[in-house]
């Protein structure tokens, strides 16, 4: 292949979100390993979007490139002009704001930012100020950038602080990066605002009876989301062969299939990658990463 | 009555395996939540048998009459979810961005859009192959509210635990931080974190400990596959004692939990396993525990 080939690749852009019904399959040793095999030669940007428990940022050593404090809008109420009407109450559907008495109430952990009490409010009484819901970094890790958020303890809603994640990565990182999303577990709005955006899903399983009942669900959401997945097996050997048996029933890809063994439980336990101390490990990493390379040429 | 929820913050710890063998060894003194609605697992082993069912309906989304609709627009503009779409020429609204504020029905000039109520998903209430009955539920792909589904299996649990006169309520919580486990939580009696000596495990458990804390639940803790890595093990250990929480058992890496699963049985009904004596003798602990 020629230099100006690889060039016009590199330029494609491509989203692959890696996501999972259960939770512990193995979605986060995928995603850091791969990103991190893919860096060695080309572009890569890993994101961590289980902003509720994110963990992709223990397996990256690298070094600090940008730390800032996340926000989102919730109403402040102010008293001078308020003429105690209701009608934020009223309009708001999430019991986020109430009139008590002489007094106008906001529950800032209900509130969903849709800024109809502010903007419907006749004296303008209700501005929108910014409130801390989450932190996000930004590492570099040799070849490899890394941003990943977390949600402050007590905000409910993971939602918000993965949509501003993802606006950041895409303002600063350019098209010419392969992006990978380590999404947070389920099937619910996490996942969907972590995914909508994506142009390809991993679904990582492993062989067992939950591992194949989630991941049913998993690939229903996906195909209301009509988006395109294959499958990466974890633990291959454990379990059973009934997640092989329904894939090639739905005509799902299997991509490559992660080999069980206790070393690598263990180096997982100690927050190390596995892929360079496990060479079968690395061989079926050596798939994922090439039919990456190959859904970037299609794309 | 009591109620113990087992959560975990991480995936894969075994906290559903765990909670099903806890709903073996309880029987007919308890009734089962399984509280982890996005991903519910628990029937798998449970075997649960329905007797009853009913839909469950929760927030809403905005609809679009398109007769009455004149194309100005406001409802676009003012919308903060990018719920609303007209390059196909109509504005029409996706369900999976609606957030359900309702903002652009009162923008709307012509009273062109309604707000309909959401069916999510199903409860069900079922009796389990451990003779105690088991309140679930399955939440529709991509349905919003878990935490709400999450707090009806709750409530429809209480009402059955009291009147049957159960003495536990054993629940299976949600993972993550976020609105679905705050949902488990909200009443609990005491939480069983299921944590595992990994570096994700002990973070995850910290986080979630720290959401528990505020809620002032008393709990306790078990770490399974406490083989897998002693130093971990010991640092969760030492965060335990610092932090008053009941290190209740260890439990080894053994693949028999994967064996028993397959199997479509919790680990408790392998008599001659090692294991099930421990985790009898955590359930036995943990009733102690609860009558202070």
């Amino acid at each position: 292949m020629t230099t100006s080939i690889v060039c016009l690749i590199e330029r494609l852009k491509m989203k692959i979100a890696i996501a999972s019904g259960k939770g512990g399959t193995g979605k986060t040793t995928v995603a850091t390993n791969l990103a991190k095999y893919l860096s060695e030669n080309r572009k890569v940007v890993l994101v961590d979007l289980d902003v509720e428990e994110p963990n992709s940022g223990l397996f990256l050593n690298g070094s600090l490139m940008n730390q800032k404090e996340m926000f989102k809008k919730i109403p402040n109420w102010e008293s001078e002009n308020c003429t105690l009407c209701g009608k934020c109450q009223s309009v708001c559907n999430f019991n986020a704001i109430m009139k008590l008495g002489e007094n106008i109430m906001v529950f800032p952990e209900l509130c969903h930012s849709c800024y109809a009490c502010s903007e419907l409010c006749p004296t303008q009484s209700l501005p929108m100020i910014p409130m801390k819901m989450g932190m996000l970094t930004e590492y570099k890790v040799e070849q490899l950038g890394f941003v990943g958020s977390k949600l402050d303890i007590g905000q409910e809603q993971a939602v918000p602080l993965i949509a501003q994640t993802l606006d950041y990565v895409d303002e600063m990182y350019s098209d010419d990066y392969l992006k990978l999303y380590d999404a947070p577990p389920g099937t619910s709005c996490p996942v969907i605002e972590a995914t909508k955006d994506a142009d390809f899903i991993f679904l990582v399983t492993e062989p067992t009876p939950f591992g194949l009942h989630d991941m049913k669900l998993a690939v229903e959401t996906m195909r209301e989301l009509k988006k395109p997945m294959a499958v990466i097996i974890n633990r291959y050997g454990i379990g059973d062969a009934e997640v092989e048996a329904y894939c090639k029933v739905e005509g799902i890809d299997i991509i490559a299939n992660f080999p069980n063994q206790r070393y690598i439980a263990e180096l997982y336990s100690q927050g190390k990658l596995i892929y360079p101390h496990v060479p079968e490990f690395k061989a079926e990493l050596l798939k994922a990463a090439d039919y990456c390379k190959h859904l970037v040429k299609e794309n | 009555m009591k109620e113990i929820v087992i959560i975990s913050g991480k995936g894969g710890t075994g906290k559903t395996s765990l909670t099903a063998s806890f709903a073996m060894l309880a029987g007919q003194t308890a009734v089962i939540a399984d509280c982890d609605v996005d991903a519910a697992d628990m029937h798998l082993l449970l075997k649960p048998e329905r007797i009853f069912e009913e839909d469950f309906y929760s927030g809403v989304a905005a609809v679009i009459d398109q007769d009455k609709c004149i194309q100005c627009g406001k409802c676009q503009e003012i919308c903060r979810f990018n719920a609303i779409d007209n390059s196909t020429g109509q504005y029409l609204v996706s369900n999976l961005n609606c957030e359900g504020c309702g903002y652009c029905g009162h923008v709307c000039p012509v009273g062109a859009i309604e707000m309909i109520e959401q069916n999510v998903g199903k409860c069900y209430i079922s009796k389990t192959k451990a003779d105690n009955k088991m309140v679930h539920a399955g939440l529709k792909i991509g349905a919003d509210n878990s935490g709400k589904l999450v707090a009806k299996v709750k409530h429809e649990a209480k009402a059955s635990a009291e009147k049957d006169g159960k003495e536990y309520i054993i629940v299976d919580g949600s993972p993550g931080i976020g609105c679905p486990v705050v949902s488990s939580l909200s009443g609990a009696d005491f939480v069983v974190f299921v944590t595992e000596p990994t570096v994700s495990g002990i973070h995850d458990l910290e986080r979630v400990y720290q959401l528990v804390k505020k809620f002032q639940i008393p709990s306790g803790c078990i770490i399974n596959k406490a083989d897998l890595n002693e130093k971990v093990s010991k640092d969760i250990e030492k965060f335990l004692a610092d932090n008053e929480i009941i290190h209740l058992t260890n439990l080894p890496y053994d693949e028999s939990f994967t064996t028993a699963m397959t199997k479509g049985q919790t680990i408790v009904e392998d008599k001659t396993s090692p294991i099930t004596a421990s985790i009898e003798q955590c359930w036995q602990d943990l009733k102690i525990i609860l009558e202070k």
